[in-house]
């Protein structure tokens, strides 16, 4: 499950419509009540949280993709097994998320017809090709393992249906986590090739996934307000600082170089890494990564290639329907 | 023709702990035997449970979150419906 860039947004809406009610509202925020679906809430949150919660759900179902790639071409059965178990799982966690979204009042339809449209944004990190297995042992480690930095504080967001879909979320996560340091630590002990396919791998990585915490602090927009209402509970800086520390000595266990030679660890002991390329996440995020037009057609094509299936079920439900009526009125 | 919005059902699982059905969350589908089935994919991967209840979500009558101070202020000012209400003294021992 992959949060990122979520909160960015779209120009300034940050009226207040009625001045009473947002008071109480923030109180009950501050008083740290969970707010549920039919509460009153303002407008602004609202949207926000639409928002942040169907680009989470767009982000895991297109995060199959990357991933559905190798499950044809695993290297054993128990691999397989794990990378389709996984997959399911991602696509488990965008049905919770959908769910959640749609409480605040848009309908699965909407939410999904705005992704296809290419107007919903999904994480940017998959928008990275997986060119070799070791892409799979490295989405895992570090791909899942900063969404885990990412999604461990939302479990106490102050949305209830958010924070529930969290919930169940992060207990699946750290399965996905464990068992792509495995495919690493196979292939760091394996032969001196697949030591250098594992190394090859996390080059490509580890820039793009540091990028998945979103921009500097001093530019992410709405982070107060995300604040102020407890949608977020850590800054992208400080949850990226984190993830790099947890990391770092996994790295250095696996016997893996992490590509940044500006790196250093510093008095009280936090590894600073080299400044961020933000142009490479700017263009992946307008549409110009390596793979956005591959994956919004790949989704495209499954949702219309499915579309005889809805078609059929509606059917079929309906005529069960009209079955039941006639027999009723006998 | 815009195609018909699919129908919500609210999930309903009962755990091995032999505890009551607890819901789980909501999924959509054309009708309850796609509903059955749709919960067991997505809410019982890991063995969570050995039964599912689904319901559709229209079915539901939702008390007013606006309305909870009537409705349940009655039961907080009552604490003699409580154990601790009542004293009995130490020498009586665990009761």
């Amino acid at each position: 499950m992959y949060t990122q860039a979520l909160n960015s947004s779209d120009g300034d809406d940050r009226f207040i419509e009625d001045a009473d009610r947002a008071a109480a509202f923030q109180a009950r925020i501050d008083d740290d009540e969970r707010i549920e679906p039919n509460d009153w809430m303002p407008a602004a949150y609202r949207k926000t949280l639409t928002r942040q919660i169907s680009q989470h759900a767009h982000s895991e179902i297109v995060g199959m993709l990357p991933e559905g790639n190798w499950i044809t071409r695993a290297p054993s059965l128990r691999r397989k097994a794990a990378l389709l178990a996984k997959v399911q799982d991602e696509c488990g966690h965008g049905l919770y998320l959908y769910a959640a979204a749609e409480t605040l009042g848009s309908s699965r339809e909407e939410l999904v017809d705005a992704m296809l449209a290419g107007k919903a944004k999904y994480s940017s990190i998959f928008n990275y090709p997986t060119l070799t297995w070791a892409d799979i042992g490295t989405i895992g480690w570090l791909v899942d393992g900063a969404a885990i930095m990412n999604q461990i504080p939302l479990c106490r967001c102050s949305y209830g249906p958010y924070a529930r879909a969290m919930i169940r979320v992060c207990k699946e996560e750290s399965f996905h986590q464990r068992q792509g340091f495995e495919i690493m630590l196979t292939l760091c002990r394996g032969t001196d090739e697949q030591k250098a396919m594992a190394q090859n791998s996390l080059d490509r990585w580890w820039w793009p996934v540091l990028m998945m915490f979103g921009p500097p602090d001093q530019v992410s927009q709405h982070s107060d307000t995300s604040t102020k209402w407890k949608i977020k509970r850590f800054s992208n800086d400080e949850l990226r600082q984190k993830f790099v520390d947890a990391t770092v000595p996994q790295a250095q266990f696996l016997g893996l170089t992490i590509p940044d030679p500006g790196m250093k660890q510093d008095a009280e002991g936090h590894w600073r890494y080299s400044e961020i390329d933000w142009t490479e996440f700017k263009q992946v995020l307008a549409g110009n990564g390596p793979c956005n037009r591959d994956r919004l057609a790949a989704r495209r094509k499954a949702h219309d290639e499915g579309a005889w299936v809805r078609d059929a079920a509606a059917a079929y439900a309906e005529k069960r329907a009209r079955r039941s009526m006639a027999q009723a009125a006998e | 023709m815009a195609t018909p919005n699919t129908p919500l059902w609210e999930v309903f699982i009962r755990s091995r702990n032999g505890l009551a059905h607890k819901h789980v969350g909501s999924l959509h589908a054309a009708d309850a035997t796609l509903a059955l089935q749709a919960a067991r994919d997505i809410y019982t991967r890991r063995g969570e449970g050995l039964s599912i209840w689904v319901v559709p979500s229209s079915a539901i009558t939702a008390s007013d979150p606006s309305e909870k101070g009537m409705m349940f202020e009655p039961a907080e000012s009552k604490i003699y419906r409580h154990p601790t209400f009542y004293d009995v003294p130490e020498e009586v021992g665990h009761m």
